[in-house]
């Protein structure tokens, strides 16, 4: 195996709704951000992917339009996933070991503001039997955080206090949406929006872009002067019927975490990408991640959610902590599909 | 026994509240008052009609504002003689790719007034605009474009464009 890292990244500060920009003029002085801060010169990149959705833009082709801003000439070596930018990333990771090309850039962006997010996020449903009941998002999340208290491991308290720390632990992320001094009496004063699920439960509507620019051996140490190193990295998913799984546990996340390597030395911190409060709690101990694990110092998915985009920030968060020394090993992980079904997990290092 | 299901209808919608962007934006203003508004790559000077705020090839923000002519040269065309679903126009007509005057991109636009077989590379044709009251933030304000009555362009004038 190649050795490859993250060098370079950047982030647009999520919003609950950018009424002026386009996916496109969000997306470009990201990626213009992550190519300047490693010096790299745009047309020396090897290999360009990105992660983004049709469905969420209204739009066919969508990620087209994105290579103007990206710059496509001369002619670059280009691919895409209908994923979060976590699974560009893994495409870049998998190209990069092939030995022709050193570098890579990928990106995830979208905006979730411009169309009914729950209602979106159900055409990814078994189209003949469950997408037609228009079951959303949220109403999906909470039968699995109502299996979750039925099994009478975790309480109501117990997601309010995740959305505590993670909303006080954003309010040092300039990129956050959310984040404040709450208490937990507090927050379990609020209505539920489906039940058992309240709003702090769930991560906000947001619209975004993060962009990376991944090197290999002697580049990556010539572009960064700490790179992230990805020592292991891997995807699994569960069966698309929800009827047929332990919706207490995730075992593709307990999968890709025993593939990624995860177990083999000591992770100090772990950025989760857990759209709803009960998610990180299933994370958390699929992964076998105990209190000795730093969560999501960046507030995670709670704070912010740009939909395609929010998998990848948790990878980019987790390097940046790499990068300036404040960590030596970390677990990012990016979640797509209802109620985590598919997870990937990254597993960075220092040298 | 019951009747096998065969067959379901599960309608889908969704509706979408779409920004056009900042570049875009100004394109569709600037149309709802007749003018055709661009912008210049501040690197290789291209002026792009309708703007999308970058230059594709130079990878940089677009933000000089060019207004751009309505007449123009058709580089390539199209003949259509197929019917399909949502046809507006009577086959066969013209599809023609028309670069407008000040502008480095060509626009796409039916060419009319003018016979089917005479449409030719380098014609020089000329925008037909609705009615200023009945325009709005669309394309659809240029009905069609008409010959010019000027001469065609030379080939090489128009080249690069294709
Ligand atoms: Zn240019």
């Amino acid at each position: 195996m190649r050795d490859i890292a993250l060098v370079s990244f950047a982030q647009a500060p999520s919003v609950r709704r950018e009424q002026i920009h386009n996916e496109v003029e969000i997306l470009m002085p990201v990626v213009a951000e992550a190519v300047r801060r490693c010096g790299i010169d745009r047309r020396d990149i090897g290999f360009t992917c990105s992660g983004s959705s049709d469905y969420l833009a209204g739009l066919p082709f969508s990620f087209v339009t994105a290579l103007d801003g990206v710059g496509a000439w001369p002619p670059i070596e280009e691919s895409h996933v209908e994923m979060d930018g976590a699974w560009a990333l893994y495409e870049a990771f998998v190209r990069l070991q092939h030995g022709d090309v050193d570098s890579a850039l990928v990106f995830g962006f979208g905006k979730s503001s411009v169309g009914p997010l729950r209602e979106v996020l159900s055409l990814q449903l078994d189209p003949y039997y469950v997408a037609p009941l228009w079951p959303d998002s949220i109403s999906l999340a909470a039968l699995q955080a109502r299996a979750l208290l039925d099994s009478g491991e975790y309480g109501e308290a117990d997601f309010a206090a995740v959305a505590v720390r993670s909303r006080r632990d954003a309010k040092s992320n300039p990129n956050a949406q959310l984040s404040g001094d709450f208490a937990v009496a507090e927050l379990l004063e609020s209505d539920y929006i489906a039940s058992p699920l309240r709003r702090h439960d769930c991560a906000p509507i947001s619209d975004g872009a993060c962009a990376a620019i991944l090197a290999s051996g002697d580049l990556a140490r010539q572009l960064c002067e700490r790179p992230a190193w990805i020592r292991g990295i891997d995807h699994r998913i569960d069966t698309i019927n929800i009827g047929d799984r332990n919706l207490c546990d995730s075992a593709s996340a307990k999968l890709a975490s025993e593939k990624s390597g995860a177990a083999a030395d000591k992770i100090e911190m772990a950025e989760l990408c857990a759209p709803f409060t009960h998610q990180e709690l299933i994370l958390r101990r699929a992964m076998g991640l105990g209190d000795e694990v730093r969560i999501n110092p960046s507030g995670g998915a709670l704070a912010a959610n740009p939909v395609m985009a929010s998998g990848l920030i948790r990878i980019v968060e987790l390097a940046a902590r790499i990068q300036s020394g404040e960590i030596d090993r970390g677990l990012a992980h990016a979640t797509q599909g209802p109620c985590l079904q598919q997870n990937l997990v990254c597993v960075l290092e220092g040298e | 026994m019951s009747e096998a299901v065969k067959k379901i209808v599960t309608p889908i919608s969704i509706e979408y509240t779409i920004t056009p962007g900042a570049a875009p934006t100004k394109f569709l203003r600037g149309i709802k008052e007749g003018r055709l508004l661009g912008q210049r790559c501040p690197k290789c000077s291209k002026v792009y009609l309708p703007p999308r705020g970058s230059c594709t090839v130079c990878a940089v923000p677009t933000v000089e504002e060019v207004e751009v002519s309505d007449q123009g040269t058709v580089t390539t065309f199209c003949v259509v003689n197929i019917p399909f679903y949502g046809q507006v126009q009577e086959i066969p007509y013209v599809c023609a790719a028309v670069v407008l005057d000040g502008a480095d991109l060509p626009c796409f636009g039916v060419v009319q007034e003018i016979a089917v077989e005479e449409v030719r590379m380098g014609l020089r044709v000329q925008a037909v605009w609705v009615a200023p009251e009945e325009r709005g933030y669309t394309l659809e304000n240029i009905k069609y474009f008409k010959p010019s009555g000027q001469a065609d362009a030379p080939f090489e004038s128009y080249r690069e464009h294709l």
